[in-house]
């Protein structure tokens, strides 16, 4: 499994697993105002990466969506997907 | 008077049953142990059709929730909730079982008989033989106890409950003998660590600290920071950078004020004892400092809700203030402010004093990030309208400050300011670019309460969600 970010304000913590099909979960304190938005941020940048099969959970402190996107990147490099 | 050694004693002496419009000031704050003991026997009793007058609604005051869940409570009148009893009220509150008025309004409510109390139940720090009772002194005190003045004025029957008896007189007497029917000894009124709110300090956050200095510039540019102003900044991080500001310039060119008002903290003692402000008017101290000066500060003066914000009293305080520095959890294009409910519409606070300094202050200032984690506080409408936008006249963010178009005047003033004076609308806009535009969050059609302003008018509604 792999790990970045953090649970601080602000911030968020997305975790990678194996799995066969693409699988994404999002706990988020602003999930009512904004789960849709992170869910096209997480879901366009796996696209990004050609990234078909992971389970990707974020658990989010109300992170804005560059937080996200770069969180999720360091993830996948240090998973070895290569840049797109 | 009379002197009784339990609760049980006192309501071999009254019918609870007959007495169940009653009161209750928080000037113990979270460290309240009277509040519990006296609705214990409220729940013990099966007491039905309670109409329940508490200043303001701590996470301690557990009590409350085992009555609501019991609906042995008709009604609450209250001016802040925080805690279980708010997301309880939130989430299953029957309709239309509160009102939340203002620090003033609820004050003006008694002493007109529009909220008619049966028992005032005032946990009093210090009591004499003669009834007298005082904050500032005892192993609960509590400073100032300027929410229970009308209370211990205006109710059928006048309970004081203390855990310090002692044979003197006092100085500056808050609750005066006259007034009072019984005095109740108890074991322990409070919890001293939960009486004094946690932090009052200064904040250190660079952009607390950014938005307190351009707050400080501002009231500068507009010429109100002069010899004899006056000025209430509360006990918010930002807020009391702000004063931190101001006590620089008032330095440099020799300014003293005539007053502050409000909530008092430690840092506003030192600038009574530093000379740079004639008189603090304190309906309630945050912090030990602040207590204990009030023993020794001739001009640390503690003043009653009414005298403080009841726009009906010909003494009022804030009748005369210049600016007041506020906080918000939510503020609308139309200046309009939340600080009752958070941005998912669950209650988490209230008015206390914040409509009635920003209805009476000449300038009303909001200071506030931009966004809070992701939520941007400028919104198209605020969740539930605690101030009348009418009455906020300038937002203070870290990018930019908007002035309410109704005040042409400050607008005028700032013309050839060299701060980013930008509209709200902008200010909006530029939120909105970093977070995206949030969704409405939803909820039900059941009405639980209503928005009372000091006026009487009922301003908003609050729904369960």
């Amino acid at each position: 499994m792999i790990k970045t970010g953090t649970l601080e304000s602000s911030d968020c913590m997305i975790e990678l697993r194996e799995s066969n099909e693409r699988k994404i979960e999002i706990e988020s304190i602003v999930f009512e105002q904004f789960g849709d938005q992170i869910y096209d941020v997480l879901k366009t940048t796996l696209d990004e990466y050609h990234v078909k099969a992971v389970f990707l959970r974020c658990i989010d402190k109300g992170a804005l969506d560059y937080t996200i996107k770069a969180r999720l990147k360091a993830a996948l490099e240090l998973w070895g997907v290569d840049h797109g | 008077m009379k002197l009784l050694n339990s609760l049980d004693e006192l309501f071999k002496e009254i019918d609870i049953h007959q007495n169940k419009a009653i009161s209750f000031h928080h000037h113990l704050r979270n460290g309240d142990l009277v509040i519990n003991q006296v609705l214990e026997k409220y729940h013990s009793h099966h007491v039905q059709e309670i109409a329940l007058f508490p200043s303001a609604i701590f996470p301690s005051y557990q009590m409350i929730k085992r009555l609501l869940e019991q609906d042995q409570i008709a009604h609450i009148t209250t001016n802040y909730i925080s805690g279980g009893v708010a997301d309880y009220l939130s989430n299953q509150g029957k309709e239309n079982i509160l009102t939340m008025q203002t620090h003033g309004g609820r004050a003006r409510a008694i002493i007109e008989g529009k909220s008619k109390i049966d028992i005032a139940f005032i946990a009093a720090p210090s009591v004499n033989y003669k009834g007298d009772a005082i904050g500032y002194k005892g192993p609960s005190k509590c400073g100032s106890l300027g929410y229970a003045i009308a209370d211990s004025e205006y109710a059928k029957i006048v309970v004081l409950l203390t855990d310090h008896l002692v044979d003197e007189e006092f100085d500056r007497v808050e609750i005066h003998g006259s007034n009072v029917d019984y005095v109740v000894s108890l074991d322990k009124i409070g919890d001293p660590s939960g009486i004094v709110s946690g932090t009052t300090n200064i904040t250190t956050n660079p952009i607390g600290v950014k938005i307190a200095k351009q707050t400080a510039r501002f009231l500068e540019d507009i010429d109100v920071i002069k010899d004899g102003f006056s000025f209430q900044s509360g006990a918010g991080g930002i807020s009391l950078k702000v004063t931190a500001e101001l006590e620089n310039y008032m330095k440099i060119k020799q300014i003293t004020a005539s007053f502050f008002s409000g909530g008092i903290t430690g840092y506003h003692v030192g600038l009574l004892e530093r000379g740079l402000v004639d008189k603090l008017y304190d309906v309630q101290c945050f912090d030990l400092t602040a207590i204990d000066s009030l023993s020794r500060n001739k001009n640390h003066i503690p003043i009653s809700a009414s005298k403080y914000a009841n726009p009906a009293d010909i003494d009022q305080v804030i009748k005369d203030l210049d600016v007041v520095i506020l906080g918000a959890t939510e503020i609308d294009l139309d200046f309009n402010v939340n600080v009752t409910t958070d941005s998912h519409g669950i209650i988490m606070g209230g008015s206390g004093g914040h409509s009635d300094t920003a209805s009476e202050a000449k300038v009303s200032v909001i200071v506030s990030p931009l966004f809070k984690g992701r939520l941007p506080i400028i919104k198209k409408h605020v969740t539930t309208i605690t101030t009348l936008g009418k009455h906020i006249d300038v937002l203070v963010t870290e990018r930019g400050i908007a002035i309410n178009p109704l005040r042409k005047d400050l607008l005028e003033k700032c013309k050839q300011s060299l701060l980013k004076i930008k509209t709200i609308e902008e200010l909006y806009q530029e939120a909105i670019n970093y977070t995206g535009i949030p969704k409405d969050v939803t909820r039900s059609d059941v009405q639980i309460g209503v928005i009372e302003d000091r006026t009487y008018d009922k301003i908003d509604r609050l729904y369960r969600k």
